[in-house]
C-alpha cells in the first residue's frame, strides 16, 4: 500500500468531500453543496447522495480491516439505497457502520444526514466481497 | 443558493409528449448530471438509455482505475426516472424511493458505461423500475438495477 490509508479517492475529491469526524472509530465524510452535487433546482441529486454512502462505506470498511490489522482489498457486490428525505441545498454527512466483517464478505450500513443524524437523508446497505492482497 | 437549471415541469409543456433525448440536452447539462455529462443514447416506449464516459475524477479505486458504483447509480436513476415519464407520455414530479444495484463485474478502466432504465409497472403513485449497465454490448451486462419512484405531487 503506497497511498495514505485515508486520502479519499479521486471521485470523492471531485464532488469537495473530506473526512470532518469520527463517530465510533469510522470516519464521517461531510460533503458541501454544490452544482456539482444537484438534481432537481435546490436539491441534491440521489446519485451523488449514493456517492456519499458509498465513500462513507468504503472508509469505514478500510478502517475495520485496518484495525484488524488486514490489508485485504475489497470489492463490491451489491447496495440498496433507500432515500428517505430530499437533500436540502446544505452541507451533508455521512458515516458508515460494518455491522459484519467476515473473512470473506462484509456487511456495511451508510447512513446520510444533514441537520440531525436521527433524520438520515438516506441509508445505503452494502455488501462487500474480502479479497486477500495477491503477493507482489 | 441558486444554480442555473431550469425547473423541468416549464420544459415540457402540458400536453406534450415527453421526449427523453430533448429532456436530456437540458438535464444531462446541469447539476450533478451535468457533472457525469451524461449522454442521451436511445429510447423506447418504456425505456431510455444514457451513457457517461470513464473519467479518472470519477475513479473510486485508483489502484484498479474503477469508477465510483455511484457513477452506475447517478446513471440508472436518471435512466429509470426518464423511463417512467416515457411509458407515461408526460413528466410528472417524482422522487427516488430506493434503488438497488447488484454489480456483476466492475467496469474496466476507460470504458464508457451507459444504463438503461425500464419501467415496468406504473401505478397512479408509484413507478417501479428495473434497469442494465454495460459497456457497448447490452448482452454483457456489468450491473443489475431495480426501484421505485414515488410521485409527490407538485412538490417539484
Amino acid at each position: 500500500m503506497t497511498e495514505l490509508p485515508l486520502a479519499l479517492p479521486p471521485y470523492a475529491r471531485a464532488l469537495d468531500m473530506a473526512i470532518v469526524d469520527e463517530i465510533d472509530g469510522a470516519p464521517v465524510i461531510g460533503m458541501p453543496f454544490t452544482d456539482r452535487v444537484q438534481g432537481r433546482p435546490n436539491f441534491l441529486h440521489g446519485g451523488a447522495i449514493s456517492g456519499l454512502l458509498e465513500i462513507a462505506a468504503i472508509a469505514a470498511i478500510h478502517q475495520a480491516l485496518r484495525a484488524k490489522g488486514s490489508d485485504s482489498a475489497i470489492k463490491q457486490v451489491n447496495v440498496t439505497v433507500d432515500f428517505m428525505r430530499g437533500g436540502m441545498s446544505q452541507m451533508t454527512f455521512a458515516v458508515g457502520e460494518v455491522t459484519r466483517l467476515g473473512r470473506t464478505m462484509a456487511n456495511v450500513e451508510a447512513r446520510a444526514w444533514q441537520d440531525d443524524r436521527d433524520k438520515p437523508i438516506a441509508m445505503g446497505y452494502m455488501h462487500y466481497l474480502i479479497k486477500a492482497k495477491r503477493p507482489v | 443558493m441558486a444554480f442555473g437549471k431550469p425547473d423541468l415541469g416549464s420544459i415540457m409543456p402540458k400536453g406534450a409528449a415527453f421526449d427523453p433525448a430533448l429532456v436530456n440536452k437540458i438535464m444531462g447539462k446541469f447539476g450533478h448530471s451535468g457533472f457525469l455529462d451524461m449522454e442521451y443514447v436511445g429510447h423506447g416506449d418504456d425505456w431510455v438509455e444514457l451513457s457517461v464516459d470513464w473519467r479518472e475524477d470519477l475513479v473510486a479505486d485508483p489502484e484498479t482505475g474503477i469508477l465510483a458504483s455511484a457513477v452506475i447509480i447517478s446513471l440508472i436513476d436518471n435512466a429509470t426516472s426518464m423511463s417512467i415519464w416515457t411509458k407515461l407520455g408526460e413528466f410528472r414530479p417524482q422522487v427516488t424511493m430506493d434503488l438497488r444495484i447488484d454489480y456483476l463485474r466492475p467496469s474496466p478502466s476507460g470504458e464508457r458505461v451507459y444504463g438503461r432504465g425500464i419501467c415496468y409497472h406504473l401505478t397512479n403513485s408509484i413507478g417501479f423500475v428495473r434497469g442494465f449497465a454495460h459497456n457497448g454490448n447490452p448482452d454483457e451486462p456489468l450491473a443489475h438495477a431495480s426501484g421505485t419512484f414515488i410521485r409527490i405531487g407538485d412538490r417539484v
